[in-house]
Formats: structure tokens, sequence, C-alpha cells
């Protein structure tokens, strides 16, 4: 079943276009990794299906609901969640209150919405850290806090934008885990990754873009050998 | 999961025994200091300190809480002491439900001046609000209705009355009627921030785009912050008429009051609840004490010392007066 279906999706800023045309949908409970060369608008599509950029033309189907259009926060509400590539924690409060704020969402009353938070806290193995402030904890930590805040609002749909992006190579393995974990409790996930050898071990389907457009979908394998692809990003090797 | 089961049985706030114990000390104090014959001075002087604090208090859950700093928030001072004349004065409803009718027209202003205001952010909110807190004093300096720049001069009782909510032989009655009302508002305000729109409102505060991504609709909630702040607001304008039972625009919708209350919260600690009420704590003493000292306005000694203690705080302590406050008492044990 497709949880979402993205058709003809564009967005320009100014003469460039960050998205042209972009096609591409999401078998519920797998995970979809997208990849593509710095500037290529990976970020900009996720704030387009996020509602955080308005699309200029296209369609966004989350199941069998049309949220082209809809604000960021009806979107979410909907069950979309996503984090950013510029971590934005809530700096000045602790691991568990930025957790809480995400569980606002599902549940009102405010012991259980901190019993649900601490669930997923010790899910991302912070649960030690939960007392602690977002901002005195290290990049990997911030990384699995706003993993974990949006896992609070129980999305059906997660998109994550460069999770391994920025941290120390000791730490990636336990977040490539995490997101597989996280993959096993049934959700959904679109990742954003630069990491190639990460984007083949967690993903069912890759979508490469180049320059806005979408230059090859499917399988791992076979983007790993399409010829516009290793032209554009995976770069060629000399044999010799 | 032994870990997950000891996070979970731990009480949900962190509550110091000690600090409750202090807490119901100073309020038993603050209601049975009269008895010990405090004299008019003080009376007034802790008058002033809890209105103050209440205003602050209201300013803080707009600034503090949800991060719009506003600049004009004097208006809904104005608005409430105006609402309370006005009505006793023209069809002699008692204070008690005008203070009502305050708070009513102070959040339908909140709401109207908030929908557009709050699509601002940063300085553009602050200077916005700022002109509004001035245009709400040049118009009531040109309403004849409410008495122009003449303002409102309230109609006295011949002797003390509870209904008209005027005491002349004493100033004893005011300074329980204020005491509840920043009792009443320091709790509500308390509730608030350990409430989910008290957690929603930090994270707008924290990072709008992020609170976004958690279903939180800022505008909406910032709103709302800005809706209950004028509703604390108000009442205070209201005693603050019945108190001198003579207002002006001048007086009661001057720029100062917007300044003050965003100085004693800054003093105190931004953000805090106690914040509002350890700022008002010191800063309401000097500026009572200057006027004393040097007589009229205080020569604006009060403002220059306002000033400097502020320089102080801002590069030493930038959370406040309330950072002083052993960390161990505010924050939990954190596990390294």
């Amino acid at each position: 079943m497709k949880i979402l279906s993205v058709e003809n999706l564009s967005r320009s800023f100014g003469g460039i276009k960050a998205n042209d045309n972009v096609s591409f949908s999401v078998e519920q409970g797998s995970i979809l990794g997208i990849i593509g060369p710095n500037g290529a608008g990976k970020s900009t599509l996720f704030d387009l299906i996020t509602g955080y950029t308005k699309a200029e033309s296209g369609k966004v189907q989350f199941f069998d609901k049309n949220i082209f259009g809809l604000s960021p926060d009806k979107i979410s509400n909907l069950g979309v969640g996503r984090t950013f590539q510029k971590l934005k924690p809530f700096a000045d409060q602790t691991l568990l209150e930025n957790v809480m704020i995400g569980a606002f969402v599902k549940e009102k009353n405010v012991k259980k919405a901190r019993d649900n938070a601490l669930e997923i806290i010790n899910f991302v193995d912070l649960i030690e850290k939960r007392h602690h402030f977002a901002k005195e904890l290290s990049t990997g930590q911030r990384k699995r806090l706003e993993m974990a805040r949006a896992m609070a609002i129980e999305p059906k749909l997660l998109l994550m934008d460069e999770v391994t992006g920025g941290v120390d190579q000791k730490t990636i393995p336990g977040l490539v885990e995490l997101i597989k974990k996280m993959k096993k409790t049934g959700v959904t996930i679109i990742t954003i990754e630069h990491n190639i050898n990460i984007i083949m071990e967690i993903s069912d389907n890759v979508l490469a873009l180049d320059q806005g457009k979408s230059i090859a979908f499917g399988p791992p394998r076979e983007i790993q050998k399409n010829k516009q692809v290793i032209d554009s990003y995976l770069g060629t090797f000399d044999a010799a | 999961m032994d870990k997950l089961i000891t996070a979970k049985s731990e009480p949900l706030w962190n509550t110091n025994n000690k600090v409750v114990s202090i807490v119901y000390g100073l309020i038993t104090l603050l209601f049975a200091l009269p008895l010990f014959g405090l004299n008019s001075f003080y009376l007034h002087l802790f008058i002033m300190i809890f209105m103050h604090a209440v205003m602050a208090q209201s300013w803080n859950v707009i600034a503090g809480f949800s991060g719009q700093i506003s600049l004009g928030h004097g208006a809904f001072f104005g608005i409430g002491a105006y609402a309370t004349s006005f009505f006793y004065m023209q069809y002699g409803v008692t204070p008690w439900i005008s203070i009502f009718i305050g708070i009513f027209i102070s959040g339908v202003f909140a709401v109207l001046i908030g929908i557009p205001m709050l699509r601002l952010s940063g300085h553009y909110f602050a200077i916005a609000t700022l002109l509004i807190g001035i245009s709400f004093q040049v118009v009531f300096q040109r309403w004849d209705l409410v008495g122009a720049a003449s303002g409102l001069w309230v109609t006295m009782t011949p002797e003390d009355s509870w209904i008209a909510l005027q005491f002349h032989s004493s100033k004893l009655p005011y300074y329980y009627i204020f005491l509840i009302f920043f009792l009443i508002s320091f709790f509500s305000v308390w509730v608030l921030s350990r409430s989910k729109l008290g957690y929603r409102l930090r994270a707008i505060r924290d990072d709008p785009q992020a609170a976004l991504s958690l279903g939180i609709n800022v505008s909406n909630y910032k709103i709302i912050a800005y809706v209950i702040s004028a509703m604390i607001m108000a009442p205070m304008g209201s005693l603050f008429a019945q108190y001198i039972l003579i207002i002006d625009p001048d007086r009661v919708f001057n720029i100062e009051i917007s300044i003050i209350v965003l100085l004693i919260t800054v003093l105190g600690g931004i953000g805090n609840v106690w914040g509002p009420i350890i700022g008002a704590s010191i800063l309401i003493p000097i500026s009572e004490y200057s006027r004393i000292y040097l007589g009229g306005t205080g020569g604006a000694v009060d403002l220059i010392l306002y000033g400097l203690i502020l320089m102080i705080i801002c590069v030493f302590r930038p959370n406040g007066l309330i950072s002083f406050i052993p960390k161990d008492i505010l924050e939990r044990k954190k596990q390294r």
C-alpha cells in the first residue's frame, strides 16, 4: 500500500529550479533513501512535502488525503514527522521536555505524555540523559533527540534529513541501527543521506536527484549501477 | 528496562520540599505581616510590589514563555483601569464586575491586535507593539467620552465601601486584595507553565520551525499567549484605578509601564514564574525609596539605578537573579 505519492512537484527560487517535476511514491513500512549532490533539492523536497515551503505545482498524497498546500502543523498532526538537516532542538529545555512536546500531539495528559516520552527516550538509548538540557548533549545525542521527538508524535511517515551528517565515524553505526529499529516499529521512513554505503544498507528504494530533477528511482542495487547517477553523484573510478 | 521503570516512577515535577516550605511560610508571612502594624508607607510599598509582580508576570507569559517581546503591554493595564472607572461612573457597575469587563475587553483587543501583529516576529513585533501602546495613549487623550486628557476622577464614596472597592481610612483592604490577586495570578501562571500549553509555548519560544513539526499551530498559540497575558494585566489596571481613584492617559497608558514590566522580568529571570516576583521585590522598593529621599518622581534616579542594575545583570547574570538559586534546587539530578 502506498503511504505517500508525490506527482510533478515543482518549486523555483528566482531562476533556479530547486525541484522540477519530481514524482515518486513510497510503500508503507519501507525505507526510501534520497541521494544527490549538494544543491540537488533534497531538503527542499522535504520542505515541500511537509508544508514548510509552498510548492508551485504538483500533488502530494498521504494515504488517500491530498496534503498539498497544508500548513506544517496540520501535516504533522496527520502523522508526518520530520527531522532537520540543521538540528533544531529546544536548547533550553531538557531532553525529556523536548520529547514530551512531541508526545503532546497524541496525549493531552501531562503524566501520560511524560511516560510516553520516557519510552521513546529509552528506545533511542538516551534514558540516562533525560534530565540534561538539549544544549548539553553531543551532536550524536542531539540527532537521537530529534529522532525521538519526531517519533513521539507517533508518525506513520517519518522524514529524516541527514541523520548521520556531522557526526563522528564511531557514532554512525549506532544511528544506522536506530533507523533499522525504527523501521521495525512499522513507521515508514524517507531519509536523505550522503553516505552511499548507509543508503545501500538500509533502503528498500532509492530516489536520486540532480539539479532538482529525479534522475533515477528503484532498488539500491539498480541505482548503484545507473549511469546517470554514477555520472552526477557517485562518480566513476578509473580502473587503471 | 529497569532504568525506564525507575524513570517512570520519578515524580512528575522536581518538587523541593524545602522550597515548598519556604513558599508556604512566605505566603503565611504576607498574610500576617499587617498584623504587626505595618504603616501606610509599607502597606503601599507591598501593594506596589504585588501589582508590579502581577504585571511583570503577565509580560512573562508572552515574552518569557512564547518569546514575543511586547513593548506596548501598558495598553492592557490602561484598558483595565478605564473599564472599571468608566462603568462605575457611567452606570454604577461595581468594580468587582467591571474588573471582568476590563479583562474581557483586554482579551478582545489582544485578539484584534494579536492576529495581525503576531505575524511579525523579533524586533518587528516589539516595534509594532510599542506603537500600539502609544496609540492607545493618544486615542484616550482625545476621547471625550472617557474624559480625554483630563481622564476620569472616580466618584468617591463617603465611607469605605467593599462594593465600590474604595477604602479611605486605611490601605489595609487594598493590601489584601492585591495580595490575593498576586497569589491567584502566580498560581495560574505556575499551572500554565506545567501544562501542555506551557510546554508548547516554550517550544515556540525556542524554535518555531521545530514547533510546527510537532503539530503546534504557532500563530494560534502566540495569540492564546497574548490573550492570557493581556487578561492578567487588565485587573491590575482596574485595581490601580480603584486605589488612586484618578486616572488619565498619561498615567495608565504610559510607555513607562511597558518598560518597567520588562525590566522587572529581565532582572528577576525571564521565562520563570519566580522571576517577576524577585524582580518586583527589588526594583519597586528602589523606586519607592528614591521617591521618598529625592522627592517627586525620584529625580529619575530610580531609572538610572534600574539601568545600572540591568546592565550588571545582563553582563554577569543574563538569566536574571533567579540564576543565583543553586542548580540542585531548580534542576533534577543528572546522571553522567
